[in-house]
């Protein structure tokens, strides 16, 4: 708020304290009128929530016997000591770990094809890369379930080609594999369409004095597209981490056909979700949400902040 | 009006709010440990029903909505919004989320024998004593009626029963040469025999189904779950627990048991194709078969439960519920006279004719019903089988207080053992450390 006020005192030159100074000040308020419809959708959709969350993690209430208990901090140790927090969250860093740079890799080398001019019908290409990402994650998942299905979907029939189990995607050991094959599916092409757009941005003359330069295609692309997408990779980069820790989707749909392989805490949001409509547990429900939501930020704030200085 | 009045009179509203909000909760709390249960008449019930009005009733039983169209044209004055809110789970989270919310739900809703204490003891749900529904006990099997009795009190009217029986592919039987297996024992032989004479085909798909795992420890004479009040008793490895898993256990240990999903499009389809051979599930199954798996039609047949000495024949409740009505109704006299019609009157005739398997002994007794013979099993009297059983079933089983919770969480433990394909004790011991811990965090005094 200070940010906008403060422009609109600074232009006059500023005169002792005077009355009319003042009056001013009264004016100001106006401004409230403007900001006020803002500042309560604001306060609705995304302070509410929050303070509600914060709220309800401070106190435990017991469904069956309707005593709801003040216990301050309890619940955070409880989540900070709990097994099964720390499992479903390691279990998405690892995901995160190996998925989003995959991914992340894929999508660039798919912008750099399109943006390099050689590939023909690179408007279709583009399309149908991106076209995943149109597509429902639920969808997705289910789609993907039928595919990996060992006794009658094509994992089935690899399988039968092979003459032995080579491949079963929805066992314990497969699926963390099988889930980061979906998630990559469903968003390489929208990281593609980030990076390509930042591509699309440079300026032809950086190209021009490459070339004068003699850089051939591949030293082109080290030395000034790369370069010149940094920002795009960190936004790109940040979204994943985000996305990674939410998993939710692709695994919760997945439950149906991998019952034993993936339990009710396989991630965070698993967790969550099922503690509160499984157990009823909303208040530790709303623990963990804010404990992961608090993590999540971290990571993220310290990934922008290596990559910022980097490139500074 | 001054300040302090209105700001007094807006303290009083608060109060009485307050004061509500904390009488419901502690109602709640006392709901399952009161004792005895209420008593009255049905009159009011009846004032109601010629009053008429409008409730909404949550169901997603394949007979609801003829039920609520023929109900409105025996009653032109009552109207009834029927809303399928989702099939098992997805229905349970809906209404406990609207009764959270405290509005929303539904006047009238469907409810699992399982889920059931869960609601009552929560103070969800009418104890229907209060309209002399406990006139109603000698219609109903005494399994039935003791699902719906929770501490004392009536919480529903049972609508459809689910006695098991062994259902299994005669085709691949008779093909194979393989007998009916009258004891568990054979069974197992059964299924040796069958996976080495073609080892695509099992004798049945289990990968944990917590719903299946009780009924069976039922059937073998076990009682894990005890509820007195606020104490519970929970035991998992007692002796009925145990005859079922050193039976069960050399199927997975063996992987004699196929690993697919129960409920998935992949098992209606192995279930049409003899992938599956057979299914030892409640009476239901029938319709089910019939709508989800056409193939197998004419290849099916029945077959009392097999047991574990080969004597008198016993077996167990699997599945099955009845109609309840909630505590939020504003018209509680009009839904529990729609629950009356549904399971104690003319309701009980669409029921039947949409495949239903009833829990009123009239009906079962009846030989219309007895000997209908069923063209998807070969024109077998599988009604024979069905209502023998559901005389047959032990007496004595309770579910948790929070069977939805336990469910829920089946698969975490349990479901370790199954993939693992070892013993499912372990599995069983994990689940019932798990149950004991939420129990006691949500107020009961758990040994286990």
């Amino acid at each position: 708020m200070t940010s906008i006020s403060a422009p609109v005192e600074a232009p006059p030159a500023r005169p002792a304290r005077t009355p009319r100074n003042v009056g001013r000040l009264r004016v100001d308020r106006k401004g409230w009128l403007f900001v006020g419809p803002f500042l309560a959708v604001f306060a609705l959709v995304f302070l509410a929530p929050i303070v509600y969350a914060v709220w309800l993690s401070l106190f435990r209430e017991q469904v069956f016997f309707g005593g709801t208990e003040f216990v301050g901090l309890d619940n955070y140790a409880a989540v900070l000591g709990d097994a099964k927090f720390w499992e479903s969250f390691f279990r998405v860093l690892l995901f995160l770990v190996v998925q989003v740079p995959v991914m992340l890799g894929l999508a660039l080398v798919a912008a750099l094809a399109i943006d390099s001019a050689r590939l023909h019908a690179a408007g279709f290409f583009r399309i149908v890369v991106f076209l995943p990402y149109a597509v429902p994650a639920v969808v997705a998942a289910l789609m993907w379930g039928f595919i990996y299905g060992d006794t009658f979907g094509l994992a089935a029939d690899l399988n039968e080609l092979l003459g032995r189990k080579a491949v079963e995607p929805l066992s314990g050991d497969w699926i963390l594999l099988s889930i980061g094959n979906i998630v990559t599916w469903e968003f390489v092409g929208y990281n593609m369409l980030i990076l390509y757009s930042a591509l699309k941005v440079i300026p032809n003359d950086l190209y021009e004095a490459a070339a004068i330069d003699g850089a051939g295609t591949f030293r082109t692309i080290l030395s000034v597209k790369l370069p010149a997408i940094r920002g795009a990779v960190m936004i790109a980069t940040i979204f994943s981490i985000i996305g990674s820790f939410q998993l939710f989707n692709e695994p919760n749909i997945l439950r149906s056909l991998a019952p034993n392989a993936i339990n009710t805490f396989y991630t965070p949001n698993m967790y969550a979700y099922n503690l509160s409509f499984g157990g009823q547990q909303y208040n530790y429900s709303a623990t963990v949400a804010i404990v992961m939501g608090v993590i999540t930020a971290i990571i993220a704030y310290v990934v922008q902040l290596r990559g910022s200085r980097k490139g500074a | 009006m001054s300040p302090t009045r209105r700001s007094r009179q807006v303290a009083i509203v608060l109060a009485t709010a307050l004061a509500t909000a904390l009488s419901a909760c502690s109602s709640g709390g006392d709901g399952g440990t009161a004792p005895g249960g209420a008593t009255g008449t049905q009159d009011a019930v009846d004032a109601a029903l010629r009053e008429g009005g409008e409730i909404t009733y949550w169901s997603w039983t394949p007979s609801a909505k003829a039920q609520v169209e023929a109900f409105q044209q025996e009653f032109p004055n009552v109207k009834i919004n029927y809303v399928n809110a989702g099939t098992g789970n997805d229905h349970y989270t809906k209404l406990q989320n609207a009764i959270k919310a405290g509005s929303g739900a539904p006047d009238v809703a469907q409810i699992e024998y399982q889920a059931l204490p869960q609601f009552a003891l929560t103070g969800s749900l009418v104890d229907l004593g209060q309209y002399g529904f406990n006139d109603f006990q000698d219609d109903y099997t005494p399994s039935t009626w003791n699902s719906v009795k929770v501490g004392g009190g009536l919480f529903g009217l049972p609508q459809d029963s689910g006695p098991m029986a062994l259902f299994y592919n005669k085709e691949l039987f008779d093909k194979h040469a393989i007998a009916v297996p009258k004891t568990w024992a054979e069974y197992v032989d059964a299924a040796r025999k069958l996976h080495a004479a073609d080892p695509t085909k099992y004798i049945t798909a289990d990968t944990g189904d917590a719903g299946f795992a009780t009924s069976m420890i039922w059937q073998a004479g076990g009682k894990p779950f005890t509820t007195d009040g606020k104490s519970v008793k929970i035991d998992l490895q007692d002796e009925g627990a145990k005859k079922w898993t050193s039976t069960w256990d050399q199927l997975v240990e063996e992987k004699l048991v196929s690993t697919i999903p129960g409920w998935s499009d992949a098992w209606y389809k192995a279930l049409a194709d003899g992938t599956i051979a057979t299914l030892a599930l409640g009476a239901w199954t029938p319709g089910v078969l019939e709508s989800s798996v056409k193939g197998g039609a004419g290849k099916w047949a029945v077959a009392p439960l097999p047991t574990y000495d080969g004597g008198t024949p016993v077996t167990a409740e699997n599945g099955g519920g009845g109609q309840s009505v909630l505590k939020q109704s504003s018209k509680p006299a009009l839904a529990a006279g729609f629950v009356r019609w549904l399971n104690n009157g003319n309701g009980i005739k669409p029921f039947l004719e949409s495949g239903g398997f009833p829990a009123t002994k009239a009906d079962l007794d009846s030989a219309a019903f007895k000997d209908k013979a069923s063209p998807y099993f070969g024109g077998q009297q599988i009604n024979q089988v069905l209502t023998a059983a559901a005389g047959q079933v032990v007496p004595g089983w309770s579910y948790l207080p929070y069977q939805l919770y336990a469910n829920s969480i089946f698969g975490d433990t349990v479901g370790k053992s199954y993939a693992a394909g070892t013993s499912l004790d372990p599995g069983l011991a994990d689940w019932q450390k798990a149950l004991v811990d939420y129990g006691n965090q949500q107020g009961f005094t758990v040994n286990g």
